[in-house]
């Protein structure tokens, strides 16, 4: 790092301390209040790439979207105002999922501060509940140090979204800089890092005597880099796996132990695994209501271990027997030497026994009359080998992606969680395809999410970026029409909704469109899209009235599923 | 039993802004809070009193009070031995003809008549919160014009200063507040 001590101005400031923090690229739309930091943009051409999107929640997805596949820190940028409202989504969408992303608003001058002044929005009050930490930066002596805490803060323990809010006037002017390198030390912020031997003695104690024990693994798994570890310790001590959603590629997915996905549309295994364990071993994941189903009947005979980098998600929903507030890795390293090797074949046995229920079940083995979501989604699967980079929007696709495209590796499942973001797959696949320059990336959405952010195939054809992009059409907001059939007695109220010729569109953006109608005719479309190094967009019709199955309705136990109709089974669990 | 933290936080600009809005969005209620300066320099104390009365939603307070970046350690006071004292001014009305009684029913709690006027009094009082409920219960007979209650402050008592142990090689898990045992 250099120590030469120069002269520069706040906004030269901004591009130098990101340059110096390895950011190649930077999601952002300029305004009245950025534009010496777009005009500072010039001087730093060779060292920052900035992506101009079409609406500031592109950028902020598009920074969550980078920094999911990558592991590093995504940055968007936006003026002030409407600018920096717009990034709001984002923010809540990173927030929610522990995404760390870095955003930097414009603001009007300190001495404007509180007037209300033109495009003036006091955006560090209005994110403080969606932001891990927030700056507002009123000299620009404090510039580098904040942006550097920023990047630190968003990046270790927890991750999650910072915000920096730069007046005008601190862009304007000018200190000697000198880029910190001493070591950070913020006094109130210290993540934790590894278990205490009590803790480890206690979580040995209760896995070496448990008979049927099942790993929650949520997104912690992959965050915290602990895939590999997971896998060692499911192996010697052989242990069942149920994902959250987020959880979904954090243990490959042809894995024997793999359970598939918990909760809501989990399978109807790993639900049942877990009401029938007497162990559960929760690996950074948080209990949400949409894996535990009705609380007081979650998993109601086993111990509980819970390991989470957030010390105030022990206990917050579920009590347990031993939380561990450490990093995941560093724990299952200290677990894993320790543990008894075991096989627990009644138990795999019985797992075993759901599992085939289920395959019987599976819609991919009847006989449809129109193109169901599922089948797309599987086909989907095969032509990109199982390999590609799914990025989905939030609706029934991405539930039905969840259950269908088989992830054999970290990092290649990209979806909106926690916030149920629509609009959030397109931006955040484009965000993902400028760090995975060589990666097959596909977007997988819904027809109402693609119209919530569609305008960024504007920065697709722009940017060239090699997206394809496969909106699920079903003429509904299909989730929303499913629990209408469900609890509202099919009165559908606003769900059916229009789409534009999509193949017009396309030609209207200057990308190549397809449109599928047929099983036959996914595999060869498939094969063309992938020929073009480019954005691609196909659309692909499928039958309207599909639900996704099975579905634990809200509140309900995890057991008591809504199972999908088959003349030889039961239509619900218990 | 109401629930007292004690927290240390750094003293920057929007830090008391951000404690609230935890507690609003997380759906705590706060029954007093106040704040100033420390012993450290750039750090303040908070005393907060919160109605909640679960053990476990007592510490996922505790734990959402400790994530915030600016905040330095936060111990639960509520169940160690300390002094707990509130403010108050209750200006009450009084004129020639009760003013004796008045003055003499502040003598018998410590307190102290620090305004006259022709028709009311303002009397100033510290002391355990109880103390203060039961001299406002008293004063009522003649009349209570405008009271003023600072809040709870508190100190755990004896020579020790508590620490949640917040700090990088300390054990911050879901253990109950590692408080040093007072005397």
């Amino acid at each position: 790092m250099s120590k030469n001590k120069q002269t520069l101005t706040g906004a030269e400031i901004i591009w130098e301390c990101l340059a110096q923090e390895g950011v190649e690229v930077v999601f952002g739309y300029p305004g009245g209040a950025t534009l010496p930091i777009y005009d500072a943009l010039n001087q730093y051409r060779d060292k920052v790439r900035h992506v101009l999107v079409r609406h500031e929640q592109g950028a902020a997805h598009m920074a969550d979207g980078y920094a999911r596949v990558s592991g590093k820190v995504g940055v968007a940028m936006a003026t002030s105002g409407p600018g920096a409202t717009n990034l709001v989504t984002g923010i809540a969408t990173a927030m929610m999922d522990s995404s760390p992303i870095v955003c930097i608003t414009g603001q009007v001058s300190t001495a404007a501060i509180g007037g209300d002044a033109f495009q003036e929005t006091d955006i560090t009050g209005a994110t403080l509940p969606l932001t891990k930490h927030s700056y507002l930066v009123m000299n620009v002596e404090e510039l580098a140090h904040s942006i550097r805490e920023a990047f630190y803060i968003a990046r270790t323990g927890r991750p999650g979204p910072v915000l920096i809010d730069v007046p005008k006037d601190v862009q304007i002017a000018s200190t000697e800089f000198v880029y910190p390198d001493d070591p950070i030390s913020l006094p109130g912020y210290h993540p934790p890092e590894r278990a205490t031997d009590q803790q480890v003695a206690d979580a040995l104690e209760l896995i070496n005597g448990a008979k049927k024990p099942v790993i929650l693994a949520g997104h912690g798994v992959t965050m915290s880099g602990a895939t590999d570890e997971l896998v060692q310790l499911v192996e010697k001590a052989t242990i069942p796996v149920a994902t959250t959603l987020l959880g979904i590629d954090s243990i490959p997915a042809s894995h024997t132990y793999n359970l598939g996905m918990m909760g809501m549309h989990g399978t109807a295994m790993a639900n049942h695994a877990i009401q029938e364990a007497d162990l559960l071993i929760a690996c950074g994941m948080r209990f949400d209501d949409r894996v535990t189903g009705n609380l007081k009947t979650y998993s109601p005979n086993s111990k509980k271990i819970h390991i989470e980098i957030d010390a105030s998600e022990i206990n917050k929903n579920v009590r347990v027997d031993v939380g561990i507030n450490a990093d995941l890795g560093t724990v299952l390293r200290q677990i894993i030497p320790k543990v008894k090797q075991r096989k627990r074949p009644d138990w795999m046995k019985t797992i075993d026994g759901w599992r085939e229920e289920a395959d019987q079940r599976d819609v991919l083995k009847m006989e449809t009359e129109s193109l169901m979501g599922a089948q797309v989604i599987r086909v989907i699967w095969e032509g990109t080998g199982g390999d590609a980079v799914i990025v989905t929007d939030v609706g029934q696709h991405q539930m039905l992606t969840a259950q269908y495209y088989s992830h054999e590796r970290p990092h290649t499942h990209i979806t909106s969680g926690g916030l149920g973001t629509m609009g959030f797959g397109v931006p955040a696949a484009l965000g993902a395809a400028f760090f995975l320059k060589d990666k097959e990336i596909w977007a997988i959405v819904g027809d109402g999410g693609f119209q919530m952010t569609l305008q960024e195939l504007g920065t697709a054809v722009q940017e060239d970026s090699n997206v394809k992009i496969a909106i699920i059409n079903n003429g509904y907001l299909g989730m929303v029409r499913q629990w209408q059939q469900m609890f509202y007695e099919a009165r559908y109220a606003e769900t059916p909704i229009s789409s534009p010729d999509y193949l017009l569109l396309a030609q209207a953006y200057g990308l190549p469109g397809y449109r599928v109608e047929k099983l036959e005719d996914i595999l060869p479309t498939m094969k063309k899209a992938s020929k073009h190094e480019g954005p691609v967009l196909i659309e692909f019709v499928v039958e309207q009235h599909d639900m996704v199955y099975p579905m634990v309705p809200a509140g309900a136990d995890l057991h008591q599923m809504i199972r999908r109709p088959h003349p030889e089974f039961k239509n619900t669990d218990a | 039993m109401k629930q007292i933290l004690v927290a240390l936080v750094e003293d920057k600009p929007g830090v008391l802004n951000r404690i609230a809005s935890l507690f609003r969005r997380r759906n705590y209620n706060i029954e007093s809070l106040v704040v100033g300066h420390s012993e450290i320099p750039g750090a303040s104390r908070l005393t907060i009193a919160t109605d909640e009365e679960e053990h476990l939603r007592r510490n996922i307070i505790r734990q959402n009070l400790l994530k915030m970046v600016n905040v330095i350690d936060v111990v639960d006071v509520t169940d160690q031995p300390c002094v707990i004292r509130e403010h108050a001014l209750i200006k009450v009305k009084a004129d020639s003809s009760t003013r004796g009684e008045v003055r003499n029913l502040a003598d018998m709690y410590r307190a102290r008549i620090v305004d006259v006027g022709k028709q009311s009094l303002i009397i100033e009082v510290t002391g355990e919160p109880d103390k203060i409920d039961s001299i406002i219960e008293v004063l009522e007979q003649f009349g209570i014009i405008e009271i003023m209650r600072a809040g709870k402050v508190a100190l755990t008592r004896g020579a020790d200063k508590p620490t949640n142990g917040n700090g990088p090689d300390s054990d911050t898990s879901t253990s109950n507040t590692t408080v040093n045992e007072a005397n």
